[in-house]
């Protein structure tokens, strides 16, 4: 290879960081939000989707990035199935292993990272044109920008649902005894919804690009 | 058949795909522009569902479970090949949208040139995959009890994108902030429906 650029140039970095602001996977791209929602309600479990859902990204995005020139085009989105769902049957098989009750709580969504949006949609508009390493990155920084979403909403769920964060109590006794009570439709699906339109609406005014025309 | 019929009305409100458990977002948001398009999408989940969530349910009690091929022969009796099943249900579901498909295109063009540019879609909806994956973990007791379930979580979707589809035609014309405009208010609204949706909650069938 004549034309080689160091693993960590301008451009590379790029791909890392524009998914956590400007194209955010779940803000911007509207992908995934399927899983994102329904496991938001406590921080572990949202964490722990969150790496997962970085592994299946990370590995299926160089494994296609490598098949790229051999896949025929016509099987390729069976091909990126099978590769994924591979991929997520590793995944599940070790979270019960060894986080068989965080396994429990994600019941049905750890199988549906393998119609989780993102991951098909980054293959298909990535890592079948791009060589390994930017896939790799590709996958790393879309992967980190929908955890951060999770990990976000997951806090301000946890934290104004039950007063709690990874179960420890976070709000003082005091403060419950001078009157204060969790709000408890945080705890309800209905609230993910809410809190992520409010995250949309904060950052599109910040930044104008965003906003949608009429 | 009492019991089916509380299946059926159970997973169109109480346990609705959309508001209760957030699945098929993805197409949900993309698709709900506009009440024609969405009402396409609806009917063609109902029927991808019907039909996948059967067949999986074959799949799963008479081929991965353990235990499940001792229909073969008494030796296969310890066979568990359940952490099969995300690969089986996946292409199970990519098969059968093909075929729907072709079936559909062959019997009745009229509905095909309605359906045809959303049945592809299909196969990469989280509510498909959701309503195989739901059907394993709730354990049905028979086939016909996860038909209903797969019926009504269908119309419960349908009822979901329709209703929000025609909400969005409507607050085009209203003043949304501009920041919020598209995908943020939907998702508030969203946010509501489920609310409204919640009162079914609690209602014992």
């Amino acid at each position: 290879m004549t034309d080689k650029e160091p693993l960590f140039s301008a451009k590379n970095m790029k791909l890392l960081r524009e998914p956590l602001g400007a194209s955010n996977p779940i803000t911007v791209q509207v992908l995934g939000i399927c899983s994102a929602l329904a496991i938001t309600v406590k921080l572990e479990p949202s964490i722990v989707l969150a790496i997962s859902v970085l592994v299946v990204m990370a590995v299926s995005n160089v494994v296609i990035s490598l098949m790229r020139k051999i896949i025929p085009p016509r099987i390729r989105i069976i091909v990126q199935l099978v590769v994924i769902a591979t991929m997520v049957i590793l995944v599940d098989e070790v979270l019960q292993a060894y986080a068989y009750d965080v396994s429990k709580q994600l019941s049905v969504f750890v199988g549906l990272i393998i119609t989780n949006c993102i991951i098909m949609g980054r293959l298909e508009a990535f890592a079948l044109a791009n060589k390994p390493w930017p896939a790799f990155l590709d996958g790393v920084g879309n992967a980190f920008g929908y955890g951060m979403i999770l990990i976000l909403v997951a806090f301000f769920r946890e934290l104004l649902g039950s007063g709690t964060l990874l179960d420890i109590q976070i709000i003082p006794k005091a403060i419950y005894e001078m009157g204060y009570v969790n709000n408890g439709l945080m705890v309800l699906p209905p609230m993910a919804l809410i809190v992520v339109g409010i995250f949309i609406w904060i950052q599109r005014s910040r930044n104008k690009d965003l906003i949608e025309q009429k | 058949m009492e019991n089916l019929i509380n299946i059926f009305v159970k997973s169109i409100f109480i346990d609705n795909m959309i508001f209760a458990y957030f699945l098929g977002m993805c197409s949900y948001l993309a698709v709900s522009k506009t009440v024609k398009t969405s009402t396409g999408l609806g009917i063609a989940v109902i029927f991808v569902l019907g039909f996948t969530v059967p067949i999986n349910y074959l799949i799963e009690n008479y081929i991965l479970s353990e235990g499940a091929l001792s229909w073969l022969s008494p030796k296969l009796a310890e066979v568990d090949l359940s952490f099969l099943s995300f690969i089986m249900f996946i292409a199970v579901i990519a098969s059968m949208v093909q075929l729907v498909e072709m079936v559909i295109e062959k019997f009745t063009p009229s509905l095909y040139s309605s359906l045809g540019i959303f049945l592809p879609l299909i196969a990469v909806n989280c509510a498909i995959l959701g309503g195989a994956l739901f059907m394993q973990e709730r354990e049905y007791a028979n086939i016909a009890e996860a038909t209903s379930f797969a019926l009504g979580s269908g119309v419960g979707w349908f009822l979901a994108i329709v209703g929000i589809a025609a909400i969005r035609e409507k607050i085009r014309y209203s003043n949304v902030p501009p920041a919020l405009r598209g995908l943020g208010i939907t998702f508030i609204i969203t946010g509501l429906m489920g609310i409204a949706f919640m009162s079914f909650m609690g209602i014992k069938l």
